[in-house]
């Protein structure tokens, strides 16, 4: 007889939390966000379909200091999610294995994903002229 | 009795074998340069009006682009969650009503997206 209570996954809480762990982690969740923030790309093409009435509505929730926040969170999942995605694809070719390599590769995609969101960031204000 | 193949090709958690597996990094190495361009595209466009928008929406290549973007974009997340069901709906119950809601999010949003980027390209 099967056992109902038998876990699908190893249990989370049984092992001590790590780098890897946690970006493991980060990715689902970020993939997970992205998801739900799918919702905003939506929401952005039917406005846009809909006509100026209907777009400017959808800017005036983006340029609120609560929708920037939610879309600086939403570009910096993204980013994290692409490139840990790499790591990923090159895990699934057999690469990069190594202990040390998965510690640098980690590091590298953490400190990537935060300079490039603050680059497109810098870079969106100065196309609006704000900087 | 089954050949080692034939175990390979249908079963797994999903019951579709290895499929599934192979289609999220197919569309995740599709998804890698269609997001470069995403990203790029709307933070170039920030400050520009509505009438900016629609213009180069109406480009050709931004149309096909897009769809191509929102498609795999969709279909990716429809297997990505459908990856996390597997692994940790425990009741039966609750992962076919999650997977039916999964596929209902990404089919119904999907098309909605796809359909008003092709309204706004035929439209005046």
């Amino acid at each position: 007889m099967p056992n109902k209570k038998r876990p699908l996954s190893p249990h989370l809480q049984v092992y001590r939390l790590g780098f890897q762990m946690v970006l493991s982690g980060l990715h689902r969740i970020a993939g997970m966000a992205l998801g739900l923030g799918t919702l905003i790309m939506v929401w952005w093409a039917m406005a846009l379909a809909s006509g100026a009435e209907a777009y400017a509505v959808f800017e005036g929730v983006m340029v609120h200091p609560l929708g920037r926040l939610v879309l600086f969170g939403f570009t910096f999942a993204l980013i994290y999610h692409g490139l840990n995605g790499l790591r990923h694809l090159a895990w699934d070719a057999g690469r990069g294995y190594e202990k040390k390599t998965v510690k640098t590769s980690g590091l590298v995609v953490v400190a990537l994903t935060v300079f490039l969101t603050v680059a497109v960031w810098v870079f969106a204000y100065m196309q609006a002229g704000k900087i | 009795m089954r050949t080692p193949l034939g175990i390979v090709k249908g079963l797994g958690s999903a019951k579709e074998g290895t499929h599934h597996w192979w289609v999220q990094r197919a569309t995740s190495a599709a998804l890698f340069p269609l997001t470069v361009w995403f990203i790029t595209s709307i933070a170039t466009l920030v400050g520009s009006d509505y009438g900016a928008i629609v213009t180069w929406v109406k480009n050709p290549l931004t149309m096909v682009l897009l769809v191509l973007f929102v498609g795999f974009v969709f279909y990716h997340l429809r297997i990505g969650v459908q990856v996390i069901l597997d692994d940790y709906a425990n009741s039966r119950k609750a992962k076919l009503a999650g997977l039916f809601l999964n596929d209902a999010f990404c089919l119904i949003f999907g098309l909605l997206t796809i359909f008003s980027i092709l309204r706004i390209f035929l439209g005046n």
